[in-house]
């Protein structure tokens, strides 16, 4: 155990502490939470966890998120494939134009652009449906696939590609048998990003729905204001919002790092 | 070497299509807005720049928009020097490179709105775990719905707590992608620990590390739930960050005109600052 080891021992053990406090609670009833300070659950129970699993509005917050995430994630990397070849591998009027213009679009603040949202997708009748969030989430998901899928496929040397048509293969097919199976990497990172951004986005996400396809992280905050502050329930609910984002990360943590380092600035 | 070819375009034109469709149609209906003025029931009047001019001139922006840069300011020097240390003290190789990697990802998988209530509960003087820490442990009073001082320091406490992982994780990618060979060359030499970091370390991180700093500018910048859920822009409007204060113009007084305005102007100022990072940190590269 080297002595500088002690950093990333310290700022984990600082990460953890919220996460521990709010997993803490949700084991707890909401008397206990409210009557006192207590660092364990000293009546250890499972009934938030019970009701989140046998109410409908509850478990189906889930569903929802899930169901637009999943759409979400598929549409950016899907578009994103071909996008980032042609930026990896050719020059074309306003390439460097488009490629800037693409990031720009991290930058609107998405708290104004709520009620045009919202207008958008009544107009073209998509309002409360899961397609409207996965469309628009499209806004800053997929120029960070490109960005990051771009790096990847510029790390592929072109002779690959060049090979390849030599031997006879059409482009698509190219593309689809070979091309996209030698930059997997890229694709599970890509995909990881557009799943994380896509998850913990509310705004948008909660402007879009209002029932048939309400995401959870919008059920809490319905719940927190009608029931009063029933914080175990909350805290049964927050935790629960963590753990598909981790079994995401637990699939592509040693991709992680390197999608980063060969992306281009 | 890229090879020109127009026919590129279609492969670009799906993305295009999505992006534009989200981008542009909400982007010219906030232009829309904000060169008119409205009674409600759909009847509008051209009112020319003068919204622009209104909330050039306002107090309110003036104050909001401060207390924006600092608390973006204070983001940038906490969270992008703690980053880089962190990284640089992470194991190379071994079982806990994933471990660690795993665990200071989780904050940033967690929702916005659930990072808000998770660090209300966590700050709540009686009852929450740091709070009643500060309040009866260590005899400090901390109430943050009373004090702004004490809600300046948890908002920036919990994005240090939400985003610090970002830097990390982009540096330790770009640090584990110098070649051994550097380090022994170093070593011969009989460089120092700090000229290892300033003459290899610092340049080999300088591109994962711009993307770093654009991407905690952009985002910080227009930071809005996380806070909004925390204090709720309070207490009075000490936390009152710009895009809090623009959805309270824009959807709690219904006020649009001023709002679109107010939210061109704020567009502006992000790509501006943007463009600038973006051209300082290159600049070397095109010399």
């Amino acid at each position: 155990m080297q002595k500088r080891s002690i950093i990333p021992v310290v700022y984990i053990l600082f990460l953890m502490l919220p996460i521990y406090w709010l997993v803490a609670m949700s084991f707890k009833t909401t008397n206990e939470i409210l009557s006192g300070f207590s660092l364990f659950p000293q009546t250890f129970t499972w009934e938030n966890y019970t009701t989140i699993f046998t109410d409908p509005t509850w478990y189906w917050g889930y569903i929802n998120s899930i169901i637009y995430v999943t759409i979400n994630t598929l549409l950016s990397v899907t578009v994103a494939l071909p996008a980032a070849y042609a930026f990896s591998r050719y020059r074309f009027l306003g390439d460097k134009h488009l490629f800037f213009w693409l990031l720009t679009n991290r930058m609107a603040p998405a708290a104004v652009f709520a009620l045009p949202f919202f207008q958008l997708y009544s107009a073209v009748e998509l309002f409360d449906t899961h397609l409207a969030v996965a469309l628009a989430h499209c806004l800053f998901n997929i120029p960070l696939a490109v960005w990051i899928l771009e790096g990847f496929m510029s790390g592929v040397p072109k002779e690959l590609d060049e090979t390849a048509f030599v031997d006879g293969y059409s482009f698509p097919r190219f593309f689809t048998t070979i091309f996209i199976p030698s930059i997997k990497a890229g694709v599970g990172v890509a995909a990881f990003f557009c799943f994380m951004f896509s998850w913990v986005e509310l705004l948008l996400a909660k402007t879009l729905t209002a029932v048939a396809a309400k995401p959870i992280a919008a059920t809490m905050t319905k719940t927190a204001s009608s029931a009063g502050y029933e914080l175990g329930l909350l805290a049964a609910a927050g935790t629960l919002t963590i753990i598909p984002g981790a079994i995401v990360i637990y699939f592509v943590r040693n991709y992680i790092a390197k999608g980063f380092a060969m992306g281009r600035v | 070497m890229k090879t020109e070819n127009q026919r590129a375009w279609f492969l670009v034109l799906p993305v295009l299509l999505l992006v534009a469709f989200n981008a542009l149609i909400p982007m010219m209906t906030v232009v829309n807005y904000s060169v008119q003025e409205t009674f409600g029931d759909n009847l509008f009047f051209w009112e020319g720049l003068g919204w622009y001019e209104q909330i050039l001139r306002s107090e309110r922006f003036h104050a909001a928009l401060g207390r924006q840069f600092l608390f973006t300011g204070l983001i940038l020097v906490i969270e992008v020097p703690l980053g880089i240390i962190i990284a640089l003290s992470m194991p190379r190789q071994g079982i806990w490179v994933p471990v660690c990697l795993v665990l200071m990802a989780l904050p940033m998988l967690i929702p916005w709105n659930v990072v808000g209530a998770m660090w209300n509960i966590f700050t709540l003087p009686d009852i929450g775990l740091l709070g009643y820490f500060l309040n009866h442990t260590l005899g400090i009073n901390y109430d943050m719905t009373q004090d702004p001082l004490a809600a300046w320091i948890t908002i920036v406490t919990m994005d240090v707590w939400h985003w610090t992982s970002l830097v990390v994780l982009l540096a330790y990618a770009g640090l584990v992608s110098i070649p051994d060979a550097y380090y022994q060359a170093a070593k011969i030499d009989g460089a120092s620990n700090w000229a290892v970091f300033r003459f290899i370390q610092l340049p080999k991180m300088k591109n994962v590390l711009t993307i770093a700093i654009l991407l905690r500018f952009m985002d910080s910048f227009n930071i809005y739930t996380e806070p909004f859920v925390l204090t709720g822009g309070g207490p009075g409007n000490s936390t009152t960050l710009l895009s809090i204060d623009l959805v309270k113009m824009a959807l709690g007084q219904f006020d649009l005109g001023p709002a679109a305005a107010m939210s061109l102007i704020y567009f502006a100022i992000t790509l501006g600052v943007s463009w600038l990072f973006y051209t300082l940190m290159t600049r070397d590269d095109l010399n």
